[in-house]
């Protein structure tokens, strides 16, 4: 993830400046260079830069230290890095105390640079994964974290603000994977109930009994095992929101009992004679159609008009292709940080097969392919040959069948294909297709491998 | 078609450009063309230091390379440096068309050691398949046995191997095999 963490060289002396930013970049990172405090500040206003090597002495204007000090201004996480020369160390010390994380005397040697930089993008990268843990821990989710461009999605944000202080019911459609439970805690965290409880219930996950006790609690002694008195989802959502996911699926005893909560805000604990009251906004999602269970009678038209008072639906991803794009290179980014691999990102032409794809999973899914393919991916980057297996899931025979393309394409892809086995050893790639390294070169010409 | 040009600056000993000959032509698919040998130049040197800047190396290498050169590799005996940096065993233009490898600290003389000539070989080897690696888009690798290692010292140079592993290999089929590695 070095691409991710840009560095700032300033120096007055262009030679200093290039050849330092030269080594750096030769590591992998981004290196952008100043040639003065002014300069840097202003470049820094733009870029969020994780460490700043910063030279003491520049003459005319801004010293060092102001310009450290500027830049901490706008940038209070990026980590300075004073560079000085031996007769100036006690100015560098003085320049510790006013906020450098550490000061190198040059010329050094190449370890000691080598080592700074890695200790201090280290640390980097375990306060980056802090935040993103403390955030998935409480999961708060704002409106935010969904990521589109799509017109009827940037839409549905906007309902989701405008929505999100009311008490409405609301009812969330959409196919699986597209993002329901995301869209639910949106609203959730953007409105005057963000500091109350969240609680989130998969009707589809349990059987009857279980989901009634799941979501009213019981009395001791209501069920054999029921020890004692405990707390349903809808009491422990009080003065929040309750997200009930697949209410389709639910059962018409479940169905009149919801309705009971929905029109009094009341109800019993399972084998309870005192009734509970709360204070709880109802979100429910369903993949079904639920106009139509209603016409099918398999859902009370009573509950449905008390379920639908706000209705958003949500269109699978094929019908938002814009946003693939979009949505990869946020998954690349963020399951590469999880998994620890330093992946630089996904190529336009990997792009192309995604953008391709009808994703039935939706979203999903599509975190799941990219998750699947950042684990045996062998290179920094994700390619199209990385997703190859999305377009040959479709139960095509499993035989090698023979493309049809001229001759001349498939000697082509047997020449790329044996340099990729010998890992781009060009004497051995020769030998295992069993001619000389001149022929291979001859042919390379040929098919323009190499111009 | 971009040749890969080889140029001894100051006095280079044959059998060292042929060890770097051959390592190229092991990996690059690109015909492999040695220039004449060019003087260091006078402005490179660092009294001071006792060093040569290679900066000013890497330009006079930019601007006498041919033109039809995909890649320059200049290989010199002097000590390289950099204002910043100590010592450099090479340097390349990133993804860029000139590259240099110093062959000072690769000596065991430097070292205060007797000549061995099959480890100069090995450790020449290693350092110019890092600075053309450069050249053609690697970054530093994390594999220490990979020749894209960084070695801040010569005993990370010895623990490398000659050849890039698995995954840098294979960034490099792919770029040539997208455009030649241009």
């Amino acid at each position: 993830m070095k691409k991710h963490w840009p560095i700032l060289v300033v120096d007055d002396e262009e030679v200093m400046c290039e050849s330092m930013a030269a080594w750096l970049r030769e590591d992998g990172y981004h290196v952008d260079t100043a040639s003065n405090g002014q300069k840097a500040v202003e470049q820094a206003r733009a870029t969020d830069y994780a460490i700043c090597f910063v030279d003491l002495k520049m003459p005319g204007g801004m010293d060092g230290i102001e310009t450290m000090m500027e830049i901490h201004r706008v940038r209070p996480e990026a980590s300075i890095i004073i560079i000085t020369a031996y007769a100036t160390v006690d100015t560098a010390i003085q320049a510790m105390k006013e906020g450098a994380q550490e000061y190198i005397v040059k010329p050094c040697n190449p370890q000691e640079i080598s080592m700074l930089v890695s200790r201090i993008l280290k640390l980097k990268k375990l306060q980056s994964e802090n935040a993103i843990l403390r955030k998935k821990l409480t999961r708060q989710y704002k409106h935010h974290d969904i990521i589109t461009k799509n017109p009827r999605m940037q839409e549905i944000l906007e309902l989701t603000q405008d929505i999100a202080s009311l008490r409405s019911t609301v009812l969330i459609r959409g196919e699986s994977g597209t993002g329901k439970e995301l869209v639910a805690r949106a609203v959730h965290f953007s409105g005057n109930r963000a500091e109350k409880p969240f609680i989130a219930v998969s009707c589809a996950a349990l059987t009857e009994t279980l989901l009634e006790s799941e979501l009213f609690g019981y009395e001791k002694g209501a069920f054999t095992g029921a020890a004692g008195q405990a707390k349903g989802k809808f009491e422990l959502a009080d003065a929040g929101t309750i997200f009930l996911d697949e209410i389709g699926d639910i059962s018409p005893k479940l169905q009149a009992d919801l309705l009971r909560v929905l029109q009094e805000r009341r109800f019993y604990r399972v084998g309870g004679t005192q009734e509970v009251e709360v204070d709880v906004r109802i979100i429910a999602a369903t993949n079904k159609n639920l106009a139509e269970e209603v016409q099918q009678g398999r859902f009370r038209e009573d509950l449905y008009y008390r379920l639908n008072v706000i209705e958003i639906k949500l269109p699978p991803l094929r019908e938002r292709r814009e946003d693939i794009p979009l949505l990869a290179e946020h998954f690349v980014q963020r399951i590469s940080s999880e998994l620890g691999k330093d992946m630089s990102g996904i190529s336009a032409e990997a792009l192309k097969v995604l953008i391709a794809y009808d994703w039935p999973g939706n979203v999903r899914e599509l975190e799941n392919v990219i998750e699947r393919a950042i684990v045996t991916c062998r290179n920094g980057s994700l390619e199209g040959a990385d997703f190859s297996w999305l377009q040959s899931s479709g139960g095509h025979s499993k035989n090698w069948e023979v493309p049809d393309v001229p001759l001349g394409e498939l000697e082509r892809r047997a020449i790329v294909a044996a340099l990729e086995r010998k890992h781009g050893n060009v004497k051995e790639a020769s030998t295992a297709l069993g001619i000389d390294r001149s022929t291979l070169y001859d042919k390379l010409k040929r098919y323009e491998i190499s111009h | 078609m971009s040749d890969l040009c080889l140029v001894p600056i100051g006095d280079v000993s044959p059998n060292v450009m042929e060890w770097i000959e051959n390592a190229a032509a092991e990996w690059f698919p690109l015909p492999i063309r040695r220039l004449p040998a060019l003087a260091v130049p006078e402005g490179a040197y660092d009294a001071k230091r006792q060093q040569y800047q290679s900066v000013e190396i890497m330009k006079l290498l930019a601007r006498s390379a041919p033109r039809d050169a995909s890649r320059v590799l200049g290989v010199t005996d002097v000590d390289l440096a950099i204002p910043m940096l100590s010592f450099l065993f090479g340097q390349a233009q990133f993804d860029g068309p000139v590259a240099i490898v110093s062959l000072c600290r690769l000596h065991q003389e430097f070292y205060g050691l007797p000549a061995q000539e099959k480890l100069l070989r090995e450790r020449t080897v290693k350092e110019t398949l890092h600075e053309l690696g450069h050249t053609f888009g690697l970054v530093h690798c994390s594999d220490p046995n990979c020749a894209m290692s960084l070695a801040t010292h010569i005993e990370l140079v010895d623990s490398k191997s000659e050849k890039y592993c698995a995954r840098c290999g294979s960034q490099l089929v792919q770029r040539f095999a997208r455009n030649g590695g241009t």
